[in-house]
């Protein structure tokens, strides 16, 4: 029997499991979605903004590891998931992104809401496909599924024209994908793992140094045991937060930019550096000059092209992560050697490290006037009890939550790191709360970045999810005043934020819980009680607009050149009050 | 240095913007671009004529294979190859000119295959030394319009490396 496109279409979603889809309707997808409300099994989560379906998609695909499903319609419906589809691109997230098209004979017309959906994606996808035939679509979508999801996942864009999605073809869902020009590499070479093994065996500096790669393919006990049998200490990349536990003994934290102070040294001086699905990002190597000038390294990832990207390696291993840490592990439990000896060939650089952490740990002064942002934190992570699911936006509050929220599992982190998307967290808290209605999700956010998206606070109202959103508000764009204050004499150019919204009302506008905190003695109070709430929650909590994250890493810097605190000449400006005065002066509103 | 590369590819539509637009968008230079179906005509080959130092043609060869329509990336500079380039030279004949352009064409075994009364139009086929050289010769004449193909190419069989056919040695230079 025939059945239409829109049929085949959502039949070949259930084929592949998907149980949810973040959309919004229009012209040329009506017929999906006529077909989609007249079936129980695919629930569509519909959003207010076609950029928020996209990060929802993406936060249920980062704390799934399953495809996450966009349904968008042309033209502008297309146009808006852009950014959701480079910030995936950028973070190696599955996403099957699916758009509307003109009918087959208008395309290349100028037609109404037509856009070179395909033209337009394609330098920010892994692939993307327009269906021109209703008999190609089961199979598209098939090897759309495949593509996003092996591999190094990224997202697949599939474009359906109106007439593909009403025309009548048989169903069948093909039960292989034939694709020749695409094998993605699974097992490491061997010869290299073992290199590898050898190089471990005999460094008496090594760190390991883990990326969003471990966390994609569930490498995380992989990792520990490497960790553990070596007694090697391991970093994470922004992205790779979780994939070992942050209160390990072996945890150096995150690296990089605004890594601690221990961790860029560990790097700094290290002789063996073993890369584990990172890809060596500029925030990440600072002045690549000047990068683990005596290491050796080991580099292990799914994707070819991260191999001597930006930085040398001395053992390229292209394979998947869990997989090649496993065949690696097998060498090195092989090896002679017991554990007390590697121990003890690594004692002095332990002792090396502690000496770091004991002289620079992370810190911040408190306060009893203005809350500090890590303070908050703290506190959320002391509260929560390490168990949250964590969302992200992007700016300090982001860094702060690096440093101090110390995940313990994988696809507990949900943030946007390569392309560094305000407005991402929200909504994406919102896709990992739709995925796991049970557990806590924390959307730890600002101002600058909620304003971006915050007109899905509607789904979270309707749908009764309770995402906690703590708010730090702190009536600047922080990252780009600390910036400023730093680089440009303080000169404050757009990054006040000015008339700030009452965020409190507003959550009262959609019908969730809003709670405030303006003095550091109300922050775990509020906290307390946002989080006890059974329903969605905002708590705005007023921060210090002046406080500046650190340890920094200047851009361009080398990585064991940072800046621990405030410059003097910043500290001068401002017992003068001149900070304050520009900002008088100037349109800003700062919070009471 | 110079690279060429041949890029096997599924014979779809998008697929050269997706190769091309991965050049763009990373900065690579194509100084030649050509492309047409293969024996197979499910495949196309595309052959790229690029510059850059050993890391960005790692780069390229990778980015290149990562594409999912991309069947096979071979770089022929690291072989022995043969290449070849077209080109169709329109040039001003005066009649005092006229033996001139007819004798540069037997030199470079290239043809006249057209003609009006103000000029000719010569096709040679070479490598690039060569189309260049001829080119080169017949500036003087005056050349009123110029197209080339871009260069093709294709490895040499590794049982004998030595063309039939020598090139005319002069052209050698």
């Amino acid at each position: 029997m025939k059945v239409t496109g829109a049929e085949i279409f959502c039949e070949s979603l259930k084929h592949e499991g998907v149980k949810t889809v973040f959309g919004l309707p229009g012209g040329v997808v009506l017929k999906i979605f006529d077909v989609l409300c007249q079936r129980k099994d695919i629930d569509l989560v519909l959003t207010r903004h076609e950029q928020g379906a996209a990060h929802m998609a993406e936060g249920y695909a980062k704390a799934t590891g399953k495809a996450g499903v966009v349904l968008v319609t042309s033209g502008p419906g297309m146009t808006n998931i852009v950014t959701g589809l480079a910030d995936a691109y950028m973070d190696s997230v599955p996403l099957v992104a699916f758009t509307g098209q003109v009918s087959t004979d208008l395309i290349g017309n100028d037609a109404f809401q037509e856009a070179d959906n395909v033209g337009i994606s394609r330098p920010c996808t892994k692939h993307n496909v327009l269906v021109k035939d209703v008999n190609d679509l089961a199979q598209t979508i098939k090897e759309a599924f495949y593509i996003a999801t092996s591999g190094r996942p990224g997202p697949v864009l599939v474009d359906i024209p109106k007439d593909v999605s009403t025309a009548k073809a048989e169903f069948k869902y093909p039960d292989k994908v034939n694709l020749r020009g695409y094998n993605p590499v699974v097992g490491g070479n061997k010869n290299q793992i073992k290199q590898a093994a050898e190089e471990i065996m005999k460094a008496k500096k090594p760190v390991i140094y883990v990326g969003g790669g471990a966390v994609f393919s569930d490498a995380a006990d992989d990792l520990r045991e490497l960790a553990e049998i070596t007694q090697i200490p391991v970093t994470m990349t922004l992205m790779g937060l979780g994939s070992f536990p942050g209160l390990h003994p072996l945890s150096l934290g995150m690296l990089g930019m605004h890594g601690a102070y221990c961790t860029n040294m560990a790097m700094h001086y290290s002789d063996l550096l073993i890369a584990v699905g990172a890809r060596f990002d500029d925030r990440v190597t600072g002045k690549l000059s000047e990068f683990c000038p005596e290491a050796r390294v080991v580099h292990i990832d799914i994707d070819p092209t991260s191999i001597k990207k930006t930085f040398h390696a001395h053992i390229p291993i292209v394979g998947d992560v869990k997989t090649v840490l496993r065949q690696l592990n097998v060498i090195l439990r092989s090896m002679d050697g017991n554990p007390a000896q590697v121990k003890a060939l690594r004692a002095p650089w332990a002792k090396q490290i502690k000496e770091w952490q004991q002289t620079h740990p992370l810190s911040y002064k408190q306060d009893d006037k203005t809350i500090k942002p890590q303070y908050v934190i703290e506190k959320l992570y002391e509260l929560t009890k390490h168990e949250a699911i964590v969302a992200t936006d992007v700016g300090q509050h982001q860094m702060f939550a690096a440093q101090y929220f110390k995940g313990s599992k994988p696809r507990t982190w949900l943030t946007s790191g390569g392309l560094g998307t305000m407005g991402f967290g929200f909504p994406a808290a919102i896709g990992a709360q739709v995925a796991y209605p049970n557990r806590l999700v924390l959307c730890i956010t600002s101002e600058g970045s909620f304003q971006m998206n915050l007109q899905e606070l509607v789904v979270a109202a309707e749908r009764k999810l309770p995402v906690k959103i703590v708010l730090l508000n702190n009536g600047v764009h922080g990252m780009v005043r600390q910036w400023q204050d730093l680089f440009y004499e303080g000169r404050y150019s757009a990054s006040l934020l000015g008339k700030m919204p009452d965020f409190v009302k507003l959550a009262d506008a959609y019908g969730i819980k809003g709670l405030r905190a303006l003095k550091p003695s109300e922050v775990e109070p509020v906290l307390r009680e946002g989080l006890n709430h059974k329903g969605p929650v905002l708590l705005d909590i007023h921060t210090d607009p002046f406080e500046n994250c650190y340890p920094m890493i200047p851009a361009g810097g080398a990585q064991h050149e940072m800046m621990l605190e405030d410059p003097p000449e910043l500290r001068l400006a401002r017992k003068g009050g001149a900070h304050k005065r520009k900002v008088d002066e100037g349109e800003g509103v700062l919070p009471a | 240095m110079e690279h060429i590369i041949s890029i096997l590819v599924e014979n779809k539509f998008g697929v050269l913007a997706r190769v091309a637009g991965l050049f763009s968008a990373r900065g690579y230079n194509i100084e030649s671009l050509s492309v047409a179906p293969t024996l197979d005509p499910t495949t196309s080959m595309i052959t790229i004529v690029t510059v850059g130092d050993d890391r960005i043609i790692e780069q390229i060869m990778k980015q290149l294979n990562k594409v999912v329509e991309v069947l096979k990336v071979v770089d022929l500079t690291e072989t022995q190859f043969l290449d070849r380039e077209t080109a169709l030279i329109k040039v001003h004949t005066k009649p005092e000119h006229r033996d001139e352009a007819i004798r540069l064409a037997d030199i470079f075994r290239a043809k006249i295959v057209d003609s009006s009364a103000s000029t000719y139009t010569i096709e040679i086929t070479g490598d690039v030394e060569k189309v260049e050289a001829m080119i080169r010769m017949l500036q003087p004449l005056g050349i009123k319009e110029l197209i080339r193909t871009g260069r093709i190419a294709i490895s040499r069989e590794t049982t004998h490396t030595a063309s039939p056919r020598r090139e005319p040695a002069l052209l050698k230079s």
